[in-house]
């Protein structure tokens, strides 16, 4: 006996709706197995989790925070993954937009330089990030490496690189030695929203992003061209879109995108370069990305979902001792359950009796 | 090739039999109590339009389908067929439309690919020369399937079914991919097969062969048996109106207006074959003036869907010069620009090609007329004029789906067809390129099709039509010109030449028959 996937001939739209909502149901249950086995109560476990987090005023813009790169990542990768291309390397792209501004701030320390500087930083970082992605498209294109292993590999590159600047020319040279930049000035960071709190002004970027892309994806001629390059690739070339120029502009916006997450993440909460600065961002954002259906608003309500098991993550390391890694695995079952679901509502299960024959 | 089937000729009861199978698929009754009887010994015919349940009943014949009531009887006792392996050990072949056949490998072992023994390769090879002796069916076993044609990778698929000694075998639509040439051979198999007490099921849409080879014809239309009758004493109309249940409307031929100024011109056109995709053109010369339709005859394979992409600018030629639309030299053009001077294209392949299959009717609309300036304004799509025009389109072709504005995915393939011959037909081109534009397509969408590109034509409108169906080209073309391995003739009349003609020259006679200009283009 095989089994074997077919095609559903009508995928029913309340599905597609459902989907995202079962698995991450089948999240939680996942979650409290995984809780019962590490000796934790499930049900205190997920209210640390999941909604102490939610009461807090405090908590709550840190939830801002941790879904500010999120949503700024999630919303170019939806650029990528509507062309049906699969940059994994957002992660990377992130790091090379923080190095690209944060060389301005670094470079105009200590100067009276104005308040151009954030902006410039900014600018710079798409740069940075655009070109960063751009490598794994020229790849492809010109020699058809597959952008998921090319895109993937320079996110270590670009973790390498931060490594030895933060470590080397950019150390501050009176910080005790320590692998770290000096504090940014005033006028390369990025302001706060409130007094109290580390909500920063990046979240209203993201918030033009969500609305910018909500718009070319859905309203214009190239977003037109990115969902058709994606669905029917020869039908795209028949209607006269050039695949190689598809490629090349999803990898920039997205990498830009990565970039600019990555700058306003180092210019606001950090506030310095240092070795270590995302928690796996670029990676995660590949699940807002998915669970948000590659639409933008949809990435903006992922963002702060998964923003949230960061926070109840840090919330359980220090009130149940639990590791850090509970996050990721809560992170990992949510990709693997959307991506099971999309295809349980797509295809259909089948038994197939005796095995193949031609 | 067993005695069984030879003592089985003088038997005058069926030997497969479909007694009221009924299939549903949803709402769709794809076969409301069809009976179907075959008979050893007999050629029988099945016919239907696209989408009157020829297909599920075939599945349903060999085991592919379960039908949901009815039964089938072998030899007249019941029988079920849980899959084709079944049906296969049972003595049911079936030659399916489209190949299962691996380029890379060999005839022989694409053979024992299907065999369920360790038959050395070499004793199979044996066997196979054996079969095409018998049978006519010339094949060499040790030949790379990737080097045939199309109508010898028929036979091979033929050859797979002879060995497994059938008593009946289903070839479904065998014709299509043939040149008249190797149909006559494919009919002599067919009668020496009946000959030794086997049935064949036969299914067709050409009714001219079914009268010539069939003894008894069965025809279904909307998914349920409406008679069995024989083709013989049938001429082709009435078998048509049993299939079409009208009248099947004639295509006007309208040779009154005047033709005008050259609209397509090709020079020396050539195109270097880049191995995986699209084939080699070789100096392909033709002229298209305003109002009239030229056609293209050829079997598929010949270059055809190379002429296609040169043309619709997705395989730019490297000369400017050698296609010219309208006075503008468009070798090096993109097809965005070539639809900008006012050519259209319709591609073979309507879901993937034509169509994107997954996303909706209304944007599938966009993909030929975003350059047009009217629906695309600064890089934004006006919504309100892309449902106008859409809903345009869906009026005046008479489109005709479920729901408001489903996947391209789900339309029947002559909705389909419609859908994308309005698409092109409402941006007022003055060129259109048409690749197999009644492909799939039934009796009824296929006559409105036709028409409509003839009226275009009266007003104006130059037309080239692709097509392997050399009857609708006589019928509605004013030149035919033929493709054979990347040439093409120079175009004849359509009054001045003859069947005979054009089959000689898409087998790739050179005989300099007078009918069709004889030789390639210079």
């Amino acid at each position: 006996m095989a089994i074997r996937l077919e095609r559903q001939e009508t995928v029913p739209p309340l599905g597609l709706i459902a989907a995202p909502l079962l698995a991450l149901l089948f999240t939680l249950v996942v979650g409290a197995v995984m809780f019962v086995l590490l000796g934790h109560d499930p049900l205190r476990a997920f209210t640390i989790y999941f909604i102490e987090p939610l009461t807090d005023p405090w908590t709550l813009q840190e939830l801002v925070v941790k879904a500010c790169p999120l949503l700024l990542i999630g919303i170019g990768l939806s650029f990528c993954y509507r062309a049906n291309r699969w940059n994994i390397g957002a992660e990377g792209q992130y790091v090379v937009g923080a190095l690209f501004g944060s060389w301005l701030a670094l470079a105009t320390h200590g100067t009276d330089a104005g308040p151009w500087v954030l902006p410039a930083m900014l600018v710079l970082a798409c740069i940075g990030g655009a070109l960063w992605g751009l490598i794994p498209a020229f790849l492809r294109v010109r020699f058809g490496c597959s952008e998921i292993l090319t895109s993937l590999m320079l996110v270590y590159v670009a973790q390498l690189g931060l490594d030895y600047l933060v470590r080397g020319p950019w150390k501050d040279p009176a910080g005790f030695n320590f692998p770290q930049s000096v504090t940014f000035d005033a006028v390369a960071v990025v302001p706060l929203l409130m007094e109290e709190g580390r909500m920063h002004a990046g979240i209203l970027i993201a918030l033009v992003a969500v609305a910018a892309a909500t718009f070319v994806l859905g309203r214009t001629l190239i977003g037109y061209s990115i969902e058709l390059g994606g669905s029917a690739p020869r039908a795209a070339a028949f209607a006269g879109f050039d695949e190689r120029r598809v490629t090349y502009g999803v990898f920039a916006v997205s990498g830009a995108l990565a970039g600019l997450a990555g700058i306003i993440e180092v210019a606001g909460p950090i506030g310095q370069m240092q070795p270590s600065i995302s928690p796996g961002y670029g990676f995660t954002a590949i699940i807002a990305a998915m669970l948000g259906r590659l639409h933008p608003v949809g990435v903006l309500v992922a963002s702060f979902v998964l923003a949230l098991t960061y926070i109840g993550g840090e919330a359980a390391q220090i009130s149940m001792r639990m590791p850090f890694d509970v996050t990721r695995v809560f992170q990992g079952t949510l990709l693997i359950s959307i991506l099971a679901a999309d295809v349980l509502v797509r295809y259909r299960i089948r038994r197939v009796e005796g095995a193949s024959h031609a | 090739m067993s005695d069984s089937a030879a003592g089985a000729s003088a038997k005058p009861s069926a030997l497969l039999e479909a007694v009221e199978l009924t299939k549903r698929f949803g709402a769709l009754v794809a076969n409301d109590h069809v009976s179907l009887a075959i008979r050893a010994g007999e050629t029988h015919a099945l016919l239907g339009e696209n989408g009157a349940g020829k297909s599920t009943l075939v599945k349903m014949m060999c085991g592919l389908l379960q039908p949901d009531s009815g039964e089938l009887l072998y030899d007249d006792a019941p029988i079920m067929f849980p899959d084709p392996a079944t049906s296969r050990a049972k003595g049911v072949g079936v030659v399916f439309q489209h190949f299962a056949l691996f380029d890379a490998l060999t005839v022989v072992e694409n053979v024992a690919l299907g065999l369920a023994g360790h038959e050395p390769l070499s004793a199979l090879a044996e066997r196979i020369r054996d079969c095409t002796v018998r049978y006519g069916l010339a094949v060499e076993p040790y030949r790379r399937v990737g080097e045939l044609s199309v109508g010898e990778r028929q036979r091979v698929e033929i050859v797979r079914c002879l060995l497994g000694d059938p008593r009946v075998l289903i070839l479904d639509e065998p014709t299509s991919v043939l040149t008249p040439d190797e149909s006559e051979n494919l009919f002599r198999t067919v009668d020496l097969l009946t000959d030794e007490g086997r049935a064949v099921l036969f299914i067709s849409h050409k009714l001219d062969e079914v009268r010539r080879l069939c003894h008894r014809a069965t025809v279904l239309r909307g998914g349920k048996f409406i008679a069995e009758v024989d083709p013989k004493v049938e001429t082709s109309s009435s078998l048509a109106r049993l299939m079409v249940g009208a009248e099947v409307p004639r295509t006007p031929r309208e040779v009154t207006h005047e033709l005008g100024t050259p609209r397509l011109l090709i020079k020396d056109l050539n195109l270097v074959g880049d191995g995986s995709r699209g084939s080699a053109l070789h100096d392909i010369n033709l002229e298209i003036r305003a109002g009239e339709i030229v056609g293209i005859a050829g079997v598929a394979g010949n270059g055809q869907t190379a002429l296609f992409e040169a043309l619709s600018g997705e395989r730019p030629a490297s000369d400017p010069e050698s296609i010219v639309i309208d006075t503008v030299p468009a070798g090096g053009l993109g097809p965005t620009q070539r639809r900008a001077l006012k050519a259209g294209f319709v591609p073979e392949e309507r879901l993937g090609h034509a169509a994107a299959p997954d996303m909706r009717l209304s944007d599938n609309v966009l993909l030929t007329t975003h350059g047009d300036g009217e629906i695309v304004r600064a890089g934004v799509v006006r919504h309100s004029v892309l449902n106008a025009r859409f809903a345009e389109i869906v009026k005046r072709f008479d489109v005709r789906f479920g729901g408001k504005d489903p996947k391209a995915r789900r339309l029947s393939g002559g909705n389909l067809q419609k859908f994308v011959i309005g698409r092109e037909v409402l941006r007022e081109p003055v060129l259109l390129v048409v690749d197999q534009p009644t492909w799939g397509v039934d009796a009824a969408a296929a006559g409105f099709i036709r028409t409509t590109l003839r009226q275009k034509a009266a007003e104006g409108c130059a037309i080239l039509v692709i097509s392997q169906d050399l009857d609708e080209l006589l019928e509605f073309t004013d030149r035919i010109a033929v493709m054979c391995e990347g040439h093409l003739t120079a175009p004849v009349p359509v009054g001045e030449t003859s069947r005979e003609a054009i089959g000689l020259a898409m087998g790739g006679s050179q005989g300099g028959d007078a009918g069709t200009g004889g030789a390639h283009g210079h």
